[in-house]
């Protein structure tokens, strides 16, 4: 799993908590930090052939973010990478987030099982289900 | 889905993302792990590899990240293999070197990928050696190897690395600490890393007190007869890449040392060896765990319970069928 703030947004509190969730699940988690840029989200998601990238927004800006990303995604082949993003995400934006490719969006208080088991249903390998990257 | 000899030609010709599939074939291990094995093993020969290892903190991957700002201002392209450690309890894993690295994430010139230790001891993964081969093999030059955050002990990047870097911080210990056993003993360079901080002066005078020493007792002990190198030590600053073209000085000086002297091929020599035994030692251990069932196994075992033969009677009993 690749997870990573969007643009300026440097609320780094959540993404932590979530990283930690995923490796206490026994999911290999690449962090990639503060102040990303959707093409650097893909090459590191191509370097380090991750299954998931996870975005975490708090601050605003996801829509343009994921929408960027999304077709960034698309242009480069990796529409079997699963991309989900959580944070803070108005209930109108996920309609239009799930245009842009994603496949989930986990709000404030979403229970870490439930993203666990989302994550696992929907990875791209079975293989990858026990220990997926 | 590509198979990894469609991969491995991908991968040559520069599809990054075919390297990285390859990669994780490697770490999965098995049978898809070997086939890239065969197709790496002719190819490989031509990287040089750099290892960098220390404490947690030192600073490995912002030094990592300044040495390839410096190989890339050089014009040399670079593969970087980034060791974190696995959790002993869950499997799962936090990869965090990339965050100090992330100036480099567009540059099509480096190759970042981060490997967990997957239960393997040492500072490395299992499968780091295998994914050395391969980076070699698709033609990167230079391979820097970061382990994890290390204690004491854990030396095997030296095995592994044809110069090793060994990263302190100013005030990190005594001249005591300089001379104990263990990771002070495999570095081809120190860095006094963070040398913005007071005590730089103490460690440096500290380490090279215990390089003397060491480089004094090694021409003793080859009796005057073979050049011996010694350890430079580097003050540098990782964060703002002060020293750091010092550094890579003093790691093309050693590279120049091996070369010149035979060393380096000696240090190769030595490194298949230690892993030819590594995978002789493993084949035997997955050969030991499956004859360690069945009836004959429980026969044994429970001649031994009764006392009737000693373990290592029926061990030998058993060990037949091990090397056969």
């Amino acid at each position: 799993v690749l997870v990573a703030k969007c643009g300026l947004d440097a609320h780094e509190r959540g993404v932590h908590v979530v990283s930690r969730g995923l490796r206490d699940n026994g999911f290999e988690v690449v962090y990639l930090g503060l102040r990303s840029t959707p093409e650097a989200i893909c090459s590191v998601a191509q370097q380090e052939d991750v299954d998931v990238i996870g975005i975490s927004s708090l601050a605003g800006g996801h829509r343009e973010f994921l929408r960027r990303l999304g077709a960034m995604m698309k242009e480069r082949g990796m529409d079997d990478v699963l991309l989900v993003v959580g944070g803070v995400i108005p209930e109108e934006d996920v309609e239009f987030l799930y245009e842009q490719g994603v496949r989930a969006a986990f709000g404030q208080g979403t229970p870490m099982s439930e993203i666990v088991s989302f994550i696992r249903s929907n990875l791209r390998s079975q293989g990858a289900a026990d220990g997926g990257r | 889905m590509r198979g990894a000899p469609e991969l491995f030609d991908a991968a040559i010709h520069g599809d990054t993302t075919a390297t990285a599939r390859l990669l994780s074939l490697v770490e999965r291990g098995g049978e898809s792990a070997r086939e890239v094995g065969c197709l790496s093993a002719p190819r490989a020969g031509g990287a040089y590899t750099v290892g960098l290892t220390g404490a947690p903190g030192a600073g490995k991957s912002t030094l990592t990240s300044a040495a390839i700002k410096h190989l890339r201002s050089l014009g040399d392209e670079v593969a970087v293999l980034a060791i974190d450690p696995s959790s002993p309890f869950t499997g799962g894993a936090i990869l965090g070197d990339r965050v100090r690295m992330q100036e480099h994430a567009i540059d099509e010139g480096v190759f970042i990928r981060s490997m967990a230790t997957r239960g393997h001891l040492g500072g490395l993964a299992l499968a780091t050696p295998e994914a050395i081969r391969l980076l070699d093999a698709i033609g990167y030059h230079w391979i820097l190897v970061e382990t994890v955050g290390v204690g004491q002990v854990e030396v095997e990047v030296a095995a592994r690395a044809d110069t090793t870097i060994v990263v302190v911080n100013p005030g990190w210990g005594d001249s005591v600490q300089a001379n104990k056993a263990g990771l002070m003993e495999v570095a081809d360079v120190f860095v006094v890393n963070k040398a913005d901080r007071p005590g730089v002066a103490d460690t440096t005078r500290d380490l090279q007190q215990m390089v003397e020493l060491s480089a004094h007792m090694a021409h003793e002990r080859s009796d005057r007869q073979e050049p011996v190198w010694r350890a430079p030590v580097v003050p540098t600053i990782g964060h703002s890449g002060e020293g750091v073209a010092d550094l890579w000085a003093a790691v093309l000086a050693h590279r120049e040392f091996g070369t010149s002297n035979g060393s380096l091929e000696r240090r190769r020599r030595d490194r298949l060896n230690e892993e030819l035994r590594e995978i002789i030692a493993r084949r035997l251990e997955q050969r030991a765990r499956e004859i360690s069932a069945g009836d004959r196994w429980q026969e044994l075992t429970q001649q031994v319970l009764d006392r009737e033969v000693a373990p290592w009677v029926a061990v030998d009993a058993m060990l037949g069928a091990v090397l056969q």
